[in-house]
């Protein structure tokens, strides 16, 4: 019997893990971020100052925190028309063909791609494109940003949308169908009721994958550490600051970037928690 | 009269739907044509033997090349090997950890420990990666190799490959039908046979999709190891040192105009790679469907 007493210690030892990890993580965020809530408070959430002059050293999230909700949310608007077609397209109107299984699998191919590789074609191919409608001087900001985000998860809300949308009861549609609704009628007054729940988690998610982008953004949003102006403008999120700013960082900017990120930290896992705590209900 | 007017208003909203439909999904795959055919048309031409035995060249070299009209000299070696240092590291700790962890929480289902285990995991899911990447920048790069190491990259890479591989054992595991477990335990099996010689073994197709797929994942990652590996111009196997990777080189690359013509190439190999494991890992799973 010894050899079931290791193998259970040894399956609770490698669970423990997990634990020690999660509270590592939190631990070591909270006393990274330490001295800056000491020296700016809580002022430091909402202010948009970014001065790193030695001297008159000077941080606060706010234009951070504004940029990384601006672009997502505005990606998350222009990814649910994308998202609510190809999931109807595969959960309804070509439910099991051999069409709906290619869609799926290209939708699903466009989660492969590494973020960086988005980063460097929105550059090289988008941005000059968008230059080219005359909207904008360079390309940068705001909204280049959130076209390429919006791209990058579309596959995340369309993968569960079509799951949740498939699992309605095919009782529910025949009935509707029985008293002689038209397929539109069908998804807005059947489908579409009885899946709501599960297709805002679907976009909640999402969003919360956006929230974390950091790559792509980077490279597209012109990195300006203000609150950004307009949808055209340049700006700077909480995960595209860290990654442009920390390695040259010390002392109290470091404090100040790991600051941001315990905020884009709680950001995430709310919005994360928010989304599966809708599944659980609809479940 | 107007009973057929109603009718054929509805069907005619009907038939616009459905166009609609059609129309935005078609829209949604238009990008991933767009990028496989930009990357492979812009990126081919530099993919060669060199590409992927030479290092990544100074921007002098890549320079004079341009001005030259020739093909910029070097490739991504040095990426790769460091990708292939760390990314192999990270698995030899995530792999055997994820299956332990996703097997204890299976099993333990009824316990409210192993719940708060998967929701810690689920929470370790959502961690955006560049967190991951100071904390591997407080834990590694401070604490232990004073300097910017492949190590603290792993690291960062094993903490967003855990939740991955956990997940994915976990819901491998729950497919497996009860019979088969029940046969093993009415056959006297004990507990750790029945996982080392049924359960593992009964699971390998699913176990190894979750796999791939995690790799495929954490391949393409550059944001943590901006902040843990740093880059390297040099092969390196010490991991106690910096070294580059794929994704790294890529930025290094993107932030010298010399260099454009290798950036197409180096993601264009970075996605076909990364794209391949994925297509991979899902042949894998469908083949191997019913346990």
């Amino acid at each position: 019997m010894s050899g079931d007493r290791i193998t259970k210690g040894l399956l609770f030892l490698s669970s423990l893990t997990i634990l020690l990890l999660s509270a590592g993580i939190v631990v070591s965020l909270l006393g990274g971020a330490l001295p800056a809530f000491r020296e700016f408070g809580l002022r430091f959430i909402i202010s948009p100052a970014w001065n790193p002059t030695a001297g008159s050293e000077e941080y606060g999230a706010m234009s951070f925190i504004a940029g990384t909700v601006i672009t997502s949310i505005l990606a998350l608007i222009i990814c649910i028309p994308m998202a609510f077609s190809t999931s109807l397209f595969i959960a309804e109107y070509f439910r099991g063909t051999r069409t709906s299984g290619i869609l799926r699998s290209l939708v699903d191919l466009l989660a492969g791609i590494p973020s960086i590789v988005y980063g460097f074609w929105g550059f090289y191919a988008l941005r000059p494109l968008l230059v080219a409608t005359g909207l904008t001087d360079q390309g940068f900001g705001v909204f280049t940003a959130s076209l390429v985000l919006a791209i990058m998860i579309v596959p995340y809300a369309t993968s569960l949308s079509a799951e949740i949308i498939s699992m309605v009861p095919a009782e529910l549609k025949e009935a509707a169908y029985s008293l002689g609704a038209t397929r539109r009628e069908v998804i807005f007054s059947v489908v579409i009721p009885s899946a709501r729940s599960g297709i805002i988690a679907s976009f909640i998610l999402a969003l919360g994958r956006a929230l974390g982008e950091t790559m792509a953004v980077t490279m597209l949003i012109g990195n300006a550490n203000v609150i950004p102006k307009g949808l055209f403008a340049p700006g700077n999120t909480m995960a595209s600051v860290i990654a442009n700013q920390f390695g040259e960082a010390s002392g109290l900017k470091m404090s100040a970037l790991i600051a941001v990120g315990l905020l884009l930290f709680l950001i995430t896992a709310l919005v994360n928690y928010l989304g599966k705590l809708i599944i659980k209900r609809f479940a | 009269m107007e009973l057929t007017d109603n009718i054929r208003r509805r069907s005619r909203t009907n038939n616009r739907f459905r166009y609609l439909v059609i129309a935005g999904s078609v829209i949604t795959i238009i990008p991933i044509f767009l990028i496989v055919g930009n990357l492979a048309v812009k990126g081919y031409r530099q993919i060669n033997l060199a590409f992927f035995t030479k290092p990544a060249p100074d921007t002098f070299q890549a320079m004079m090349a341009a001005v030259n009209g020739e093909i910029i000299p070097g490739g991504i070696a040095n990426g790769l090997t460091g990708s292939l240092l760390m990314v192999l590291l990270a698995s030899l700790l995530a792999i055997p950890l994820g299956l332990m962890t996703g097997i204890y929480i299976y099993e333990n289902e009824s316990k409210k420990y192993a719940r708060f285990i998967r929701s810690l995991t689920e929470i370790l899911q959502g961690v955006p990666s560049i967190i991951l990447g100071i904390i591997a920048y407080l834990w590694i790069v401070k604490n232990i190799t004073r300097g910017y190491s492949a190590l603290a990259g792993s690291v960062s890479l094993t903490i967003m490959m855990l939740p991955l591989i956990i997940r994915s054992t976990e819901e491998t595991m729950r497919m497996i039908p009860l019979s088969i477990r029940e046969a093993a335990f009415a056959l006297g099996t004990p507990y750790y046979k029945m996982i080392y010689k049924i359960l593992i073994p009964v699971s390998f197709s699913g176990l190894a999709t979750g796999v791939l797929l995690a790799l495929s994942r954490i391949l393409g990652e550059t944001a943590p190891l901006m902040l843990t590996a740093l880059g390297s111009p040099a092969i390196s196997f010490d991991i106690t040192r910096p070294v580059s990777a794929v994704p790294l080189l890529i930025w290094d690359f993107y932030n010298d105009p010399n260099m454009v013509n290798l950036v197409w190439s180096a993601s264009l190999f970075l996605m076909v790679f990364v794209l391949s494991m994925n297509l991979l890992a899902r042949s894998v799973a469908s083949k191997h469907k019913y346990i």
